[in-house]
């Protein structure tokens, strides 16, 4: 039985720490840019630092032991929550850093100046500008798929642009701005057809709904492990083993390497141990794998189905606010992007924060904003499992008065 | 002005400043003008200062850009106020206003229709707005402008 309730009492967030200004409680729909921790992954991290406090790879001892034996539970854990196989997925420090590792790694080695890279203008500047840096190394060019009038990608827009030079396709599976699901599954299909690879940014899915690379069977897949309950500084790459082999690491040095020597001579080890030079964030591991614990116990099904309920909730309620603008109701995420008519989208924002509701308001890329938004900032609110219709209501109380937005300024 | 002015005339000002700002515009004579792109790194604002200095005076101060009503109704009068004074009287504004957003003791006079954001530091994530027209006449003033 899904309980928001008894969700919430997991949080320290909305335990011990929920007032927030003037002794008002926090309502957090910022939850896009990143999610709260549960006691469980707190404590996961604690157990790292109080009791395994010491570095992995092939210690002598036996909490060095035990640190390796995490590490490699946490990878299965993560390797059986997207449906890969353990050797599949690589620890990064977050999306970005999965992004960066494929593009210079992946991208950078093989792409040449005739080759092509295809992304849209509704990515996150994460899929975007390690792209464009590899089309300033490489001379590859970078096109963009077509959008929907709404801001959708769709199969049939990204056959119109795919030909034989197209390499990569990088695409989220949930947009970031608009919050549209993606069908990675067939957009993979239309790239093998050409020979490209397709790098899934599942920053903005990973946390909402279940995953199965090999159902989508995408190349590549990156998530955060802050957006989905877990600590920050961590995340995932997954890649297909036989790419990953041809992979360059992004960062080289300890750990990383059986031998080397003195003359230039280096033997790297197998993936993902070939990725993951340096000391790892292993605290962020040991709360990642109870992250991964957490979600499972509440069920991704669940957790998509509670809500796509608090979405449509949310749409009706403020569809009824006259000066609201709703750039994206038939969004398949939590993820509502909107505008109080006349208002700066920061203006409202800040507005909100004085209601002690947490949103973030964004500007957007060109093309984006002209094509579909046709404004340069908007408002995102973006739910999560644990957001109640008390969060919403108190939301669409402050909205209902949102063009009043000076107030918070003088009261 | 008396600082004793009601939050509903200060709101009217500050709203009366950034949907019709006066000095929001590119010089046509962009090349007599320094100028400075405040580009805030935590949030959305985006403006460009120029300002045209003779001899010591500033003889006109605009901007252009996109910010929220903070940053754009703060810089307009900022660069209204300025204009026709020496640089050392522009210094003497800017640190008058920074003093009043940062709640230590200012000289009221200087300040004129500024001191409509004198509740600034009740939403400390509006400090930044508030002062990002300042910031980057200082910057311009001190020779650090976008060369």
């Amino acid at each position: 039985m899904f309980d928001v309730n008894k969700i919430r009492k997991d949080f320290p967030m909305f335990n011990e720490y929920a007032f927030g200004k003037n002794g008002k409680k926090t309502v957090y729909l910022d939850n896009a840019a990143t999610t709260f921790k549960p006691y469980s992954v707190i404590e996961a991290c604690d157990k790292y630092y109080k009791e395994e406090s010491v570095n992995a790879h092939r210690g002598d001892y036996d909490l060095a032991y035990k640190v390796d034996t995490k590490v490699d539970e946490v990878r299965e854990k993560i390797a059986k929550f997207i449906n890969a196989k353990k050797i599949e997925v690589v620890f990064t420090s977050g999306c970005s850093m999965s992004m960066n590792l494929i593009a210079f790694g992946y991208g950078f080695k093989f792409l040449k100046s005739d080759d092509e890279i295809l992304l849209t203008e509704a990515e996150h500047a994460s899929n975007v500008l390690p792209w464009f840096k590899v089309s300033e190394l490489t001379g590859a060019k970078i096109r963009y798929i077509p959008l929907t009038k709404e801001g959708k990608l769709t199969p049939e827009n990204l056959k119109k642009v795919m030909n034989e030079h197209v390499k990569v396709v990088s695409v989220a599976q949930v947009t970031n701005v608009l919050g549209f699901k993606n069908d990675i599954k067939e957009l993979s299909k239309i790239a093998h057809e050409y020979g490209a690879l397709l790098v899934c940014d599942a920053a903005q899915s990973a946390p909402h709904m279940k995953i199965d690379v090999k159902d989508l069977d995408c190349d590549f897949l990156c998530a955060s492990a802050h957006k989905m309950c877990g600590p920050t500084g961590i995340g995932l790459l997954y890649g297909k083993y036989e790419l990953l082999k041809k992979v360059d690491p992004f960062m080289t040095g300890g750990g990383d390497n059986a031998r080397f020597d003195m003359c230039g001579n280096v033997a790297y080890l197998e993936p993902p141990a070939k990725f993951e030079a340096g000391t790892m964030n292993l605290a962020g591991i040991y709360g990642f794998g109870a992250a991964i614990d957490y979600l499972n116990s509440i069920g991704m099904d669940n957790i998509e189905r509670y809500e796509a309920e608090l979405h449509d909730y949310a749409i009706s309620k403020l569809k009824t606010i006259k000066d609201l603008i709703i750039y994206n109701e038939t969004a398949d995420s939590g993820i509502i992007t909107l505008n109080y008519k006349g208002v700066f989208a920061q203006d409202e924002a800040s507005y909100l924060n004085s209601k002690g509701i947490c949103v973030r308001s964004g500007e957007h890329c060109a093309k984006l904003l002209k094509d579909v938004l046709k404004t340069p900032a908007t408002v995102r609110v973006s739910l999560y499992f644990y957001n109640t219709k008390e969060d919403i209501d108190a939301l669409y109380e402050a909205l209902k008065n949102g063009g009043n937005f000076l107030d918070a300024y003088f009261n | 002005m008396p600082i004793s002015i009601s939050p509903q005339m200060m709101r009217e000002i500050i709203m009366d400043h950034y949907n019709n700002p006066i000095n929001k515009k590119v010089p046509s004579n962009i090349a007599d003008y320094k100028k400075i792109r405040m580009d805030s790194d935590s949030c959305i604002d985006d403006i460009t200062i120029y300002l045209k200095i003779e001899n010591d005076k500033i003889v006109d101060a605009c901007f252009d850009g996109i910010a929220c009503t903070i940053s754009t109704a703060s810089t307009d009068i900022l660069c209204e106020l300025i204009k026709g004074k020496t640089k050392e009287e522009a210094f003497y504004i800017t640190e008058q206003y920074k003093n009043m957003i940062y709640e230590k003791e200012f000289d009221e006079n200087a300040l004129d229709e500024l001191i409509v954001f004198i509740n600034t530091h009740k939403q400390a994530a509006r400090i930044k707005c508030a002062t990002l027209g300042s910031t980057g006449i200082d910057a311009i003033l001190n020779g650090n402008d976008d060369k």
